[in-house]
């Protein structure tokens, strides 16, 4: 019985704490709301479209008298002009299949793609021609392997949580016990403090994540088209203003409970919207946009670039340019807003 | 173990003014924890900041240690406004810190170090604060007179001029206690200015040479620990139980002391006041004669007990 009222104690004593921390309770409660409603917006509707196929036409308009094919529901229909456009996009898979209706008709579709396979059935099955009627054109190049092109996204995905959590929420538990301050009395400033926790979360991530991808590369083969250095510096560039991000957040919040609020509703837009799992292309233009303010999504699509297409530094300088900004945004406002005590 | 260190003092030769503080005002919005706090320590000495829990004497600390700002007032370091100087060669240990977990008291004291130009001979410091057996070992798993020494030690890392000591004591045993005092007396010795804030009145009666009694935020009396008494008592305290008495003590002057359950006599005739008192008194048995101390002087200065 002392037990069971030893337990109701401290049981009682958290529920108190954490509902008495307004701050931590308030996230609590809007975070899922928020996301709820942002995914709504973003993926709801009459149906999301499930898959995304590109029509070969001038017109921005799909003619949907063209072929019955392309009055299927939940499949997003974009007018493609160019095709040698396009046909990287079936590579790399940001179209799912690619359709050209017109005298003699014919379609592209990745072999490694799952969506593609699924889209084509439907393709073949549609229509008063018989399948014959369209003719399947082979995919110029190699076509990219869903491993290939989803591997970025998950040692993004990664390096995301480690550098946010890993940081963050490591500043705030500093910050609560009293180790901050203890750091305070000494001659260390806060933008030293500030960089030596960059440096070394960096650090680590950068270690790990080459195992990690090392790792992957040698047992799965995975496609390398850039050179290795480019893709590191775009790493490098990316965690530093992902850090940057977990030490603004933790800047002045005491609470690891606020933290963590504040952290999820990062996390889960860039899971989201960065194009971790799958691509953006069917997306509308504003989410589209919207995904930018991430530097996540600059990060896999800079990575993608270098890993899948073989882009140079050159070519992915925009990226890391945004990622170079962002990053001194985030560092200056963090220590101009940095607090070492609690109060 | 340690020596006993013999410190030797010269009245007639003036030492500088280690530290100065300036009308120190603190308020918070719903409390003024600070009002127009102003002292000064003489190199060399350890001054102590005596008060009951929320008197303002840790807020005054942190205020000059530079981790909590004035609403008003200065602070002075050898004549200068505290500055990067200042944080170079000042140790604090706080009532209470947080060292990072899964690291050894050995790579503490080497982090610390490396944050100052000024820094300490690290065997030494580990040789004055004991922790020779303990450099290997996580500072979680340390007892809490072993983390007081790690701390202090940390306070140490860059040979500091000036020691700050927060409650360094509170949660020890006696005997932890006692090796502590000794640790500090030696800090003296080798000539540190030490500022202790404690709430122990036979701590401050130890390592003190001049203490600051605070009480809701102001300073209510300054002073050598030895010579405040005098001012305040002559001669000797005489205490019975309130429960002895037979009736209100008429005719002799005497402070009842309610916290305690006791009646406290002041006299300079011992032999006398007993005779007054015997026959007010059931049993003289429970009589006690002792000398005024700091925490009779602080209820007097007060009204009011220093655990209250």
């Amino acid at each position: 019985m002392s037990s069971l009222q030893r337990i109701y104690a401290v049981f009682r004593a958290r529920n108190r704490e954490f509902l008495r921390d307004r701050a931590s309770l308030a996230w609590n409660l809007i975070l899922p709301v928020a996301l709820v409603l942002g995914l709504a917006a973003v993926f709801g509707g009459e149906g999301r479209d499930q898959y995304t196929v590109g029509v070969v036409q001038e017109s921005d308009i799909i003619d949907e008298s063209q072929h019955p094919f392309l009055e299927t529901k939940y499949i997003r229909f974009v007018p493609v002009p160019d095709l040698d456009d396009a046909l990287v996009k079936i590579e790399r898979h940001r179209l799912d299949l690619l359709v050209e209706f017109g005298e003699e008709g014919r379609y592209w579709v990745n072999p490694e793609s799952p969506k593609g396979y699924f889209v084509e059935r439907v393709l073949l099955q549609s229509g008063d021609r018989e399948p014959a009627d369209i003719r399947r054109e082979p995919v110029s190049g190699d076509a990219v392997g869903y491993t290939d092109w989803v591997l970025p996204g998950i040692l993004g995905m990664n390096m995301m949580f480690s550098c946010l959590f890993g940081v963050g929420y490591v500043v705030v538990r500093y910050r609560k016990n009293g180790f901050l301050k203890r750091l305070r009395a000494t001659p260390l400033t806060s933008l030293e403090f500030i960089i030596a926790q960059v440096a070394s979360r960096m650090t680590l991530i950068m270690v790990i994540t080459t195992i990690v991808y090392t790792g992957t590369h040698l047992l799965l083969d995975t496609r390398m088209e850039g050179s290795h250095v480019t893709l590191f510096i775009v790493a490098a560039v990316g965690a530093i203003s992902m850090i940057s991000l977990g030490l603004l957040v933790a800047a002045r919040v005491t609470s690891e409970e606020l933290a963590g609020g504040f952290l999820n509703m990062i996390n889960w837009p860039m899971m989201l919207l960065s194009g971790v799992w799958f691509s953006l292309e069917g997306a509308g233009p504003f989410v589209q946009q919207l995904a930018k303010i991430f530097p996540l999504t600059h990060v896999l699509d800079s990575a993608r670039a270098v890993m899948l297409d073989g882009a140079t530094l050159v070519d992915v300088a925009p990226g890391l340019l945004a990622l170079t900004a962002m990053s001194a945004l985030f560092l200056g406002l963090g220590a101009w807003s940095f607090r070492w005590g609690p109060k | 173990m340690l020596a006993v260190a013999i410190v030797i003092r010269y009245p007639y030769a003036p030492m500088p003014t280690a530290l100065e503080a300036r009308n120190l005002v603190k308020q918070y919005p719903d409390i003024l924890a600070v009002n127009d706090v102003s002292f000064s320590v003489p190199e060399g000495i350890c001054f102590g900041l005596l008060g009951p829990n929320g008197a303002g004497k840790t807020t005054t600390v942190e205020i000059i240690e530079g981790v909590n700002q004035a609403t008003s007032g200065s602070v002075h370091y050898y004549g200068e406004p505290v500055g990067t100087r200042f944080r170079q060669e000042i140790g604090i240990q706080f009532q209470a810190t947080a060292l990072q977990d899964n690291i050894t008291v050995l790579e503490t004291l080497e982090m610390f170090r490396r944050l100052y130009d000024r820094q300490a001979d690290l065997g030494k410091v580990i040789a004055d604060c004991s922790l020779g057996d303990l450099l290997d070992r996580d500072n979680r798993k340390l007892s809490g007179g072993q983390r007081q020494r790690l701390l202090l030690a940390v306070a140490l890392v860059n040979r500091p001029r000036l020691i700050f000591l927060d409650e360094p004591t509170t949660g020890l045993d006696p005997q932890a206690r006692r090796n502590f005092w000794e640790l500090v007396q030696k800090i003296i010795a080798d000539g540190a200015t030490v500022i202790l804030t404690t709430h122990y009145m036979d701590e401050a009666h130890v390592l003190c040479d001049e203490i600051a009694i605070m009480d809701e935020g102001r300073i209510v009396r300054q002073g050598a620990p030895d010579a405040l008494l005098r001012e305040q008592y002559e001669g000797l305290i005489i205490e019975l139980p309130l429960a002895d008495l037979r009736d209100k003590l008429e005719g002799v002057e005497h402070t009842v002391i309610e916290t305690k359950g006791v009646v406290e006599v002041v006299s300079t005739d011992v032999r006398q006041s007993l005779s007054e008192l015997s026959g007010h008194v059931t049993d003289l048995n429970h009589i006690k004669i002792r000398q005024p101390n700091l925490e009779d002087l602080f209820i007097d200065l007060t009204g009011h007990s220093l655990r209250a």
